[in-house]
């Protein structure tokens, strides 16, 4: 079924034009020899009506779940407006801005995301967009080093999502730069100031993996006083009530990154999501990805077009700051449409209430016999539960009932034991808070006092 | 006006954040933001009014002719949006267990044999999320590959210069020095040049074909045993795809390492920018150096294969799994095209240019390669037209805006002045076409009796042209209150 409009006489008609008998005469200057068969490994096509019952029938036996993972992608209510606008074609299905005249309202809108996205981490500039929030902690590490000129090296807290650590390193691991892996305290769950000279960055992340919200002032002056730059990897959200990067130490962070899910994308198995990028003025030119300038027209009228282009790889090619062309436009355009409708006040709701929603679950459950808190340090909603017996268990027999219990630590911080990474954000009831907790009991005891509770589903093995 | 212009001190949707403020005295005072962000304070529907009103300042495929070259703006069709949307999609953490997403894998796993069989790789891996990404990916793997055999003296990528900017700028995150080859008169890759290019120190080769000019790379299989003889590799950049989908697969070219662009040739939305979706498919020799995570099937359960199974991967490109959303829409692209749908896809991509590349030419329009066929799309050259009136390519581009169509792409290759990059796509049809023909024949008339009128386009945007110059130098990328 493909969406071709042309009618037997239109084709007629226009190969009769081109001087040729036949479609396939068109392909004449390819070697016959390359030319390939039939798909036989790809099924007929299908009308709408089938796959829409194809992809229904999978969507319904997949379900849903009472989720309480966190971990780098967070739940969140998305206004109805925000993608009912955002998936409207004209900004669905346009392109790059390369027309400025006929592209004004992306660009208008990217030039007001830029605007949000500065003010919310407190920096001066920001670009519009970059893919995620781990390879934008990439982007950033490879932008400190160019700007540091001197050193190649960059300080890596273990706070940071193993995830992001591991992107990173996939990333810039070609480009002589070397990651040095930072530790924390076992108390608080925050990094230690590390004895390091010679350094071109030092990511702070705020709140770091474990929730713990590090002591961003005295990293920040820290890294300072040593020569480096500081990065802060940051959750937007919290920063409607946390200190923006800018506004770290005494000089503030030079680049602040991180993953944009929170405002407006659903959590879709993974993405598309958004990375975004603010930095001081001073680094603009080494800022990847593209930004938009506010200018005027022939006639002085104000307008808005791509700028600084002159950093990036269609202008540049291999003296470019970085490959990237696409971007996450359309994720941009729904945080921008999302943060309009919830406004300073109701994003300062909205994480207030997760925080809450949090504290109130880490409290409940730290009632059950056995489990308890890791760390003392200050939490921005997510904690770190040690549990007394294996976390993959748990998590399982959640999942029978029909519950995402959270993300098991075990694999990626053995040194914590048996930890469990668990968030409740805003759209998490006191009935939802209550059902978990009576579920964690009941498993807990069942598994303290009795048997293993019977698998009904195949083992999950593998570990992300 | 800009929202923020919108805002009024105190106003709120009330409707999208919670009743009340909940305390979060725990949070001790210096950790926390002093003075509120500038975020605009306005109600529900000032905030649709106003972007919608600036959704309507925008061309794009629902609404105009697109016939930007080398990007495939073509209709996206609206079932893979909303099936990509279904609810169960969009609230599945990425962190839960396989269990909760079988049907999602089972997706996904079927994307990865799809994209296999139309481009004849060996394996897929769908993780990287845009077609730079992709090039990032597919280069990282051919440094693993040469790295894994200890043959680690290779240092530099070839790019013809026609390549897309991508394709240096890639090389060299990847660590190598790029070399430049130079296209011949009939818009091949120059092979005298190329054979005196490659060596010990050759790693690889990034190539697009049919390329950015618009031309099938006739000689495509003397350059894969060029590059081949020399121990390089060969990269297959997908950006254009779409003219020979169905019709040639890249890996009986003989590529070794190959990504897609799902968001041009599986038509799924440009977005304004992004997201794409750039997976990577490779022959046999390269399949270990995959980036991660891919889906597994084994016996009908699905499950992703990560760091464990997959121990020589270049390694995660993303936190997760790359856009989900995308490559649900692509998946549901393909599955509606199926294997005729495909097959036809590359014919009319190719009918459509080709004939508007005819009419051109006989409309006394000056085609680049006049003498080839066109591939999914073809360059015209405004050097006449500048010469005799003093009009652009760019002042055409704007014009065109007037007359109620997308610019093509401008400027680009570089190596043909005064051009136009211009693809229609399958899925628009003849009528347009002829519409857009007598669009540049209405302008080019325009431009000999009066060229300051096309000079001075547009004028029927919501702005006249911008002040390029003014917007890099007296940067202004952020709204500060007066």
């Amino acid at each position: 079924m493909p969406f071709i409009p042309h009618t037997e006489e239109d084709i007629q008609v226009m190969l009769a034009r081109i001087g040729v008998s036949s479609i396939d005469d068109l392909f004449d200057e390819i070697p016959p020899e390359l030319r390939s068969g039939q798909l036989s490994g790809i099924a007929p096509g299908m009308v709408e009506m089938d796959i829409s019952r194809l992809m229904t029938e999978r969507a319904e036996a997949d379900g849903r779940f009472l989720n309480f993972s966190g971990a780098g992608a967070y739940e969140h209510h998305i206004p109805a407006a925000v993608w009912q606008i955002a998936t409207r074609g004209e900004f669905y299905s346009a392109y790059t801005p390369y027309q400025a005249e006929a592209s004004q309202g992306t660009l208008q809108l990217l030039y007001e995301f830029q605007t949000m996205m500065a003010s919310l981490t407190g920096m001066d500039v920001a670009n519009a967009s970059l893919y995620d929030g781990a390879s934008g902690l990439a982007e950033a590490v490879l932008m400190a080093v160019r700007a540091h000129k001197t050193s190649r090296r960059v300080l890596m807290p273990k706070t940071v999502h193993p995830l992001y650590r591991r992107v990173v390193d996939s990333i810039v691991r070609h480009q002589k730069i070397e990651l040095v892996e930072l530790d924390y305290d076992p108390a608080q769950g925050i990094t230690t100031l590390p004895e390091e000279k010679d350094f071109a960055a030092l990511i702070i992340p705020q709140p770091n993996f474990f929730g713990c919200l590090e002591e961003v002032d005295t990293l920040t002056d820290w890294a300072h006083s040593q020569g480096g730059l500081v990065i802060g990897l940051v959750n937007p959200l919290a920063l409607a009530l946390l200190t923006p990067p800018g506004q770290w130490g005494s000089k503030g962070a030079d680049i602040a990154v991180g993953e944009g899910q929170p405002l407006g994308s659903p959590l879709s198995s993974g993405g598309p999501y958004f990375g975004f990028m603010c930095c001081k003025q001073a680094l603009v030119r080494q800022m990847p990805g593209r930004i938009i300038g506010r200018t005027v027209d022939l006639d002085g009228k104000p307008g808005f077009a791509l700028t600084l282009q002159a950093r990036e790889q269609h202008i540049r090619r291999a003296k470019a700051t970085s490959n990237i062309c696409s971007n996450q436009g359309l994720m941009a355009t729904a945080a921008t449409i999302h943060m309009a409708l919830l406004g300073p006040d109701g994003l300062e709701r909205v994480a207030a209430a997760c925080h809450a929603n949090t504290v109130t679950l880490a409290d409940k459950l730290c009632a059950i016999p056995g489990v308890k808190r890791v760390f003392a340090q200050t939490i921005f909603h997510e904690a770190v539960l040690k549990l007394p017996i294996p976390v993959a268990d748990v998590l399982r027999a959640m999942e029978v009932q029909g519950i995402v219990g959270g993300f098991d630590l075990t694999p990626y911080y053995p040194e914590l034991g048996q930890a469990l990474l668990v968030c409740a954000t805003e759209t998490r009831t006191a009935a939802d808070l209550q059902k978990y907790t009576e579920q964690l009991e009941r498993i807990v005891s069942r598994r303290s006092s009795g048997p293993t509770c019977t698998k009904l589903v195949p083992t999950a093995t593998s570990k992300w | 006006m800009l929202i923020f212009e919108h805002s009024q001190p105190k106003r709120r949707s009330a409707a999208q954040a919670p009743a009340t403020l909940a305390a979060c005295d725990d949070i001790p005072s210096r950790l926390r933001r002093k003075a509120p962000p500038l975020l605009p304070e306005v109600s529900e529907m000032d905030a649709v009014r106003h972007y919608t009103r600036l959704s309507q300042k925008n061309f794009s495929i629902d609404t105009h002719f697109y016939p930007l070259g080398s990007c495939t703006m073509k209709y996206n069709p609206r079932a893979c949006n909303q099936l990509a949307m279904l609810p169960q999609l969009l609230a599945r953490h990425p962190m839960s267990s396989e269990n909760t997403g079988q049907g999602f894998l089972a997706s996904m796993f079927d994307l990865q044999e799809m994209l296999k069989e139309v481009t004849g790789m060996a394996a897929v891996s769908l993780t990287p999320m845009a077609g730079a990404q992709g090039e990032f990916a597919g280069v990282a793997m051919i440094r693993a590959y040469h790295d894994a055999r200890g043959d680690t003296a290779r240092s530099e990528i070839l790019v013809p210069d026609a390549a897309h900017g991508t394709n240096p700028a890639t090389a060299v995150m990847c660590g190598y020095t790029v070399r430049e080859i130079p296209t011949d008169s009939d818009g091949n890759v120059d092979l005298a040049a190329l054979k005196a290019a490659v060596g010990p120190q050759t790693a690889g080769l990034m190539l697009t074909n049919p390329s950015t000019l618009g031309v099938f790379e006739k000689s495509i299989q003397d350059i894969q045993r060029i590059v081949h003889e020399a121990g390089g590799l060969l990269y297959y950049d997908g950006a254009n795809l779409n003219a020979i989908l169905g019709r040639v697969k890249p890996g009986d070219m003989g590529f070794d390492v190959i990504h897609l662009n799902l968001h041009k040739t599986f038509s799924t939305p440009h977005g304004g920018g992004g997201p794409g979706a750039g997976p990577v498919g490779v022959s046999l020799r390269l399949e270990p150096f995959l980036p991660i995570p891919m889906v597994a099937n084994e016996e009908g359960r699905y499950r992703w294969l990560t760091e464990q199974d997959r121990p020589h991967s270049i390694g995660r490109l993303s936190a997760f799994m790359g856009n989900a959303g995308v490559l649900l829409r692509a998946y549901v692209y393909g599955r509606m095209l199926g294997a005729e749908g495909m097959h036809r896809v590359a014919e009319f991509a190719t009918l459509n240019a080709n004939y508007l590349m005819v009419e051109l030419a006989q409309a006394g329009f000056d085609v680049a390669f006049a003498k080839r066929r066109a591939s999914h799309e073809f360059i015209i050259t405004l050097k006449k037209l500048k010469d005799e009136t003093g009009v652009t390519a760019m002042d055409v581009a704007k014009r065109l805006l007037d007359k109620g169509f997308h610019a093509p792409t401008t400027y680009f290759p570089m190596l043909v002045q005064e051009c136009l990059l211009i693809e229609p796509t399958e899925t628009e049809s003849k009528q347009t076409l002829d519409a857009f023909i007598a669009a540049l024949k209405e302008i080019r008339d325009e431009a000999y009796s009066q060229p300051e009128l096309v000079k001075g386009a547009p004028y029927s945007m919501p702005v006249r042209r911008l002040d390029d110059v003014k917007a890099a130098r007296e940067l202004d990328l952020v709204w500060q209150p007066s």
